[in-house]
């Protein structure tokens, strides 16, 4: 079973994503700001993150460059999930070392085939 | 030594010089040309000939007072970050290129000041020129052992190196048309001319101090025996410290103002920054250059004690007495270099003078608005040319027929006395803006006449033997005229009795005349530029104030004369892009005709351009008060154009809150609907509570926007208030009503016992707003454990406070003001979102800002939040 690991702060948006990925057998873990998911993915490496940027203390590009600094967590697939969708932001979240960036509001089925896509990559 | 070998010697010299600037000229964009060292060292062309044998000569005989000439310029050279920054930029900003057209220019393009500067600055500087020549010539002597002077002009290596000089200053000084162009070819060459006379003086002072003699201990020994070594070494009382001190005042007036310094510093400055070089670096040369000086003088006296030797002359005969011809050539090559660095400086930044301030405005004008521009530029050229060899051919005749047998330094500080009357114009016109024209004008005529009377006529008396009771009876034999003690002043030497009189008639008439009469409307324009640089630099062309009515067809055709088609036509394209102007635009505004004048300043210099434009454009008389107006009307616009720039900012920033804001309920709104439209099993359970959700998503939506809008309503005053009289405590109480309940879950308590009743005028509807507000924030953050929320008011003077006080943690210090900013969420949340929608406080503080009420936050004590706003209380 693979794991997602999702980090938001809208308790609405991780109640859906959190039905969605255990309906298509993930191993769902929630992380409600940057700290938290910091120290879940040290516990448990989760295959796959679905990154929100705007967040209360540690921000998603915080908790990306903390894992692209880290030689166990660099190789964890991440996708941004933000309603930040000015070209600029989503060139600065790829460079960064995002593998995908979708922006909110997004289709369920879509994200989903982003997620299934990126993980059978190798 | 033979005649020929020197001669070799300084052919190669040359040749070498040459070839550093046509490297440089050809590499002029390289980092070895551009840099703040060789600018320094370019400085150092204020070290000449004079420097080299004058000094030690001045030393040998009366001590430490050549001190005085370097002295001044330490003194006064850190202070340039600031007073040289401030004349760079005004030259540059308005492409000038010499000292007559920064005068001129202050004050109002006069062409007449512009050549009396010039006329001035030529009187001091030829003869200073002359000396050089003459150093030269003397020291070829010497050291060739030749004692009679070539007598026919032909035989004369002097006058075959004055006519290389020339050549040199005349084909470096030349290559662009516009002289506030750089020279880097000549300022490089300058530069490594610094760095050899330097090392090559340091050199003989070692070897005087230390092979000749054993250091400076024995040299001040043996020294310290000879006749009248103690009065050489003190300064002399209270009159040698006048003197002392206004010599020092004076070389500090002529290390700004001397032609060819204002040249390297002003002119020839690449960057402004390299200032913070200069100003530990040039005084630290001038320094060196003066640490052994005093040595080689006092060993000069030790060994030629009872011979009649030329002092100045010490330098080169000290290792020829020694038979060390190899050091006494090297002596006067370094000699010869500060010499020809000076003369070639000198002529062209007299010569720019000359074709600038004086010959093209007065004479050439017509002619050149006629012709065309490739004939207009060579003819520039040529007559820059002609300058320069007239210039070094003046003061070479000047050289043999007078007799200057008067040591180097004594007509150095001539020199210096003239230029210095300068000064009252020039700092008057930078820090002093009612300095008017006239006033420029008269000073310097006085002070220069006074010059002539107390220095220049009895010199001359005294040079050329002339018998006459002059000097020591005064003029008609009137005693308080004399020209030495004028008005019976006994106090000083000759030079600087001069200096202090000329001086002192220059500031006193400069001043009177400023005050007693404004100068024109173009005066005064430019003189608040230049006064007020920083403030009107920023404004560039828009700075000056202009009425009148002109064609750019016309102004075109002028500048295409002087620049050429192309050059022309990129100028313009630059000047329309840079103000966004419309190319087929007929009529020139100010703008144009300021940016005009200025491309043609550096070809013709200021007073020519502003005549040549003023042909083709009909001006007006604007007054003062309307300048004044126009210029900060200017600035104004400026400052609001930023303004605007800085607010379409915020706007922007604001509609890209807004729009993330907006999107992020809506994400979970499509999300639970297309789970819930996709999938037919699911629970009902989870059903109700996605729908729920989506429901409350909605409804934060319409929130959002609502308070938007209500945001904007207030801010742009769009919205009435429904002012009434109403008691302060019922609205309280209303705006409480709806939290009792929340109170008794939470187990806060609500304290209302500092409430007093006052009848303010207010729309009690917004107020409540702003209450309840202040207290779903105040609920939100109060202490989990025994919460407590106080509602309290406080009459005092003519207005009410009511706060709002929680006992939770309190406001980090750095978010008391950013708290009322639109969307700002603080950072000590809990991890559950704030059902608010970060505009709230944004709200409540237009809300009360509209009712002419202050809102701010601060933290109590022991801890908690509290957060007041004030409403006046006899508003209506």
């Amino acid at each position: 079973m693979k794991k997602i690991l999702i980090v938001d702060d809208e308790p609405n948006i991780v109640m859906s994503l959190e039905y969605i990925f255990k309906k298509e057998d993930f191993e769902v873990f929630i992380a409600r700001d940057g700290a938290e998911a910091i120290e879940i993915v040290e516990n448990n490496i989760p295959d796959i993150i679905l990154l929100d940027i705007m967040m209360p203390n540690v921000d998603g590009y915080q908790v990306l460059n903390y894992l692209k600094n880290s030689e166990t967590l660099n190789k964890i697939k991440v996708i941004f999930l933000s309603a930040k969708n000015k070209a600029t932001d989503i060139e600065l979240g790829l460079q960064l070392g995002a593998d995908k960036y979708i922006s909110k509001p997004f289709a369920v089925k879509n994200l989903v085939k982003e997620v299934k896509e990126l993980l059978n990559k190798k | 030594m033979s005649s020929f070998l020197v001669i070799a010697v300084i052919l190669v010299y040359l040749a070498v010089i040459f070839y550093v600037a046509y490297w440089a000229e050809k590499n002029s964009k390289s980092r070895w040309v551009n840099n703040p060292y060789i600018y320094t060292l370019s400085l150092a062309v204020y070290c000449t000939a004079w420097t080299y044998y004058g000094s030690v000569g001045l030393a040998a005989t009366s001590g430490l007072k050549f001190l005085t000439i370097y002295l001044g310029p330490i003194i006064i050279i850190p202070t340039w970050v600031i007073l040289m920054r401030k004349i760079i930029r005004i030259s540059k900003g308005n492409k000038i290129s010499t000292l007559a057209d920064f005068i001129s220019l202050r004050y109002g393009n006069d062409r007449f000041l512009g050549a009396l500067v010039t006329l001035i600055c030529v009187l001091a500087i030829v003869p200073y020129i002359s000396l050089q020549l003459k150093a030269i010539s003397e020291t070829f002597n010497v050291i060739t052992n030749h004692h009679i002077s070539a007598i026919s002009i032909l035989d004369d290596t002097t006058f075959y190196i004055a006519i290389l000089l020339a050549i040199f200053a005349a084909f470096f000084g030349t290559q662009h048309t516009d002289a506030s162009e750089r020279h880097k070819g000549i300022i490089t060459a300058i530069a490594l001319e610094s760095v050899i006379k330097l090392v090559f003086f340091l050199v003989i002072g070692f070897y005087v101090t230390f092979y000749l003699f054993n250091g400076p201990t024995d040299i001040y020994n043996q020294a310290s025996v000879l006749p009248n070594f103690k009065t050489q070494q003190t300064i002399d009382g209270l009159n040698g410290g006048f003197n002392w001190f206004l010599l020092s005042l004076l070389s500090m007036i002529a290390i700004v103002l001397l032609p060819r310094q204002f040249q390297v510093t002003v002119i020839e400055n690449e960057r402004e920054k390299y200032l913070k070089k200069v100003i530990w670096l040039f005084p630290l040369y001038l320094l060196l250059f003066n640490v052994f000086v005093i040595f080689i003088a006092w060993g000069g006296n030790i060994i030629f004690q009872n011979q009649q030797v030329d002092a100045d002359l010490f330098t080169l005969l000290l290792p020829l007495n020694n038979n060390n011809e190899f050091l006494a050539l090297l002596v006067f090559l370094g000699g010869f270099s500060a010499a020809i660095s000076m003369v070639v400086i000198s002529s062209l930044a007299l010569a720019t003078m000359l074709s600038n301030n004086l010959i093209i405005p007065y004479g050439f004008l017509k002619r050149f608005s006629k012709s065309e521009s490739e004939e207009n530029t060579e003819s520039i050229k040529n007559i820059r040319r002609i300058s320069i060899f007239l210039l070094i051919i003046i003061a070479y005749f000047f050289y043999k027929s007078f007799t200057l047998d008067r040591p180097l330094v004594s007509i150095g500080l001539i020199s210096f006395v003239v230029i210095a009357q300068l000064a009252p114009a020039f700092f008057g016109g930078l820090f002093w803006r009612r300095g008017s024209s006239k006033a420029a004008k008269y000073g310097i005529i006085t002070g220069f006449l006074i010059t002539v009377y107390t220095l220049l006529i009895p010199l001359i008396i005294d040079s050329q033997s002339i018998v006459t009771s002059f000097v020591d009876e005064g003029l008609f034999g009137i005693n308080i005229l004399k020209p030495y003690e004028l008005f019976g002043l006994q106090l000083f030497e000759p030079v600087t009795h001069a200096f202090f009189w000329s001086l002192l008639f220059n500031v006193i008439i400069y001043s009177l005349v400023s005050v007693n009469k404004l100068g024109s409307y173009r005066e005064r324009n430019f003189a608040e530029m230049f006064v007020d640089s920083t403030k009107y630099a920023a404004l560039q062309e828009g700075a000056y104030v202009w009425k009148g009515e002109a064609y750019v067809r016309d102004i075109r055709k002028v500048l295409t004369r002087f620049l050429g088609e192309n050059r022309t036509e990129r100028a313009l394209n630059l000047f329309y892009m840079k103000y966004d102007i419309d190319k087929k635009t007929q009529v020139a505004d100010a703008r144009l005709v300021n940016f005009s004048e200025k491309l043609l300043t550096g070809s013709i210099g200021s007073a020519s351009a502003r005549i040549l434009i003023a042909s083709v454009v009909k001006e007006e008389e604007i007054s003062l008060t309307e300048v004044l107006n126009i210029l900060d009307e200017t600035q104004k616009a400026k400052e609001s154009n930023k303004e605007l720039k800085e607010r379409d900012k915020q706007k922007d920033e604001f509609l890209d809150t807004v729009a993330h804001e907006l999107k992020t309920p809506i994400t979970s709104i499509r999300a639970l609907s297309e789970i819930l439209l996709a999938d037919d099993e699911i629970d009902n359970t989870t059903k109700k509570k996605f729908l729920t959700s989506i429901v409350n998503e909605s409804e934060r939506v319409s929130r959002l926007i609502n308070n938007i809008l209500d945001l904007e309503k207030l801010a742009t005053g769009k919205e009435k208030l429904d002012l009434n009289e109403n008691s302060i405590k019922n609205t309280i109480l209303k705006s409480i009503d709806p939290f009792r309940q929340l109170a008794v879950n939470k187990g806060i308590k609500i304290n209302l016992n500092e409430i007093n009743d006052v009848e303010v005028v207010y729309d009690e509807d917004r107020i409540q707003q702003v209450i309840v507000n202040l207290l779903s924030n105040a609920f939100k953050f109060s202490n989990e454990e025994n919460g407590e929320v106080k509602i309290s008011t406080y009459v005092n003077q003519n207005k009410v406070e009511i706060s709002v006080e929680d006992n939770g943690k309190g406001i980090e210090n750095d978010e008391l003001l950013a708290i009322f900013n639109k969307f700002y969420q603080s950072k000590n949340q809990t991890l559950l979102k704030p059902i608010g929608s970060g505009l709230g406080l944004a709200i409540s503080k237009q809300i009360i800002e509209s009712h002419n009420g202050k809102i701010w936050a601060e933290n109590s004590i022991p801890h908690g939040a509290r957060l007041t706003f004030t409403l006046p209380l006899n508003t209506k």
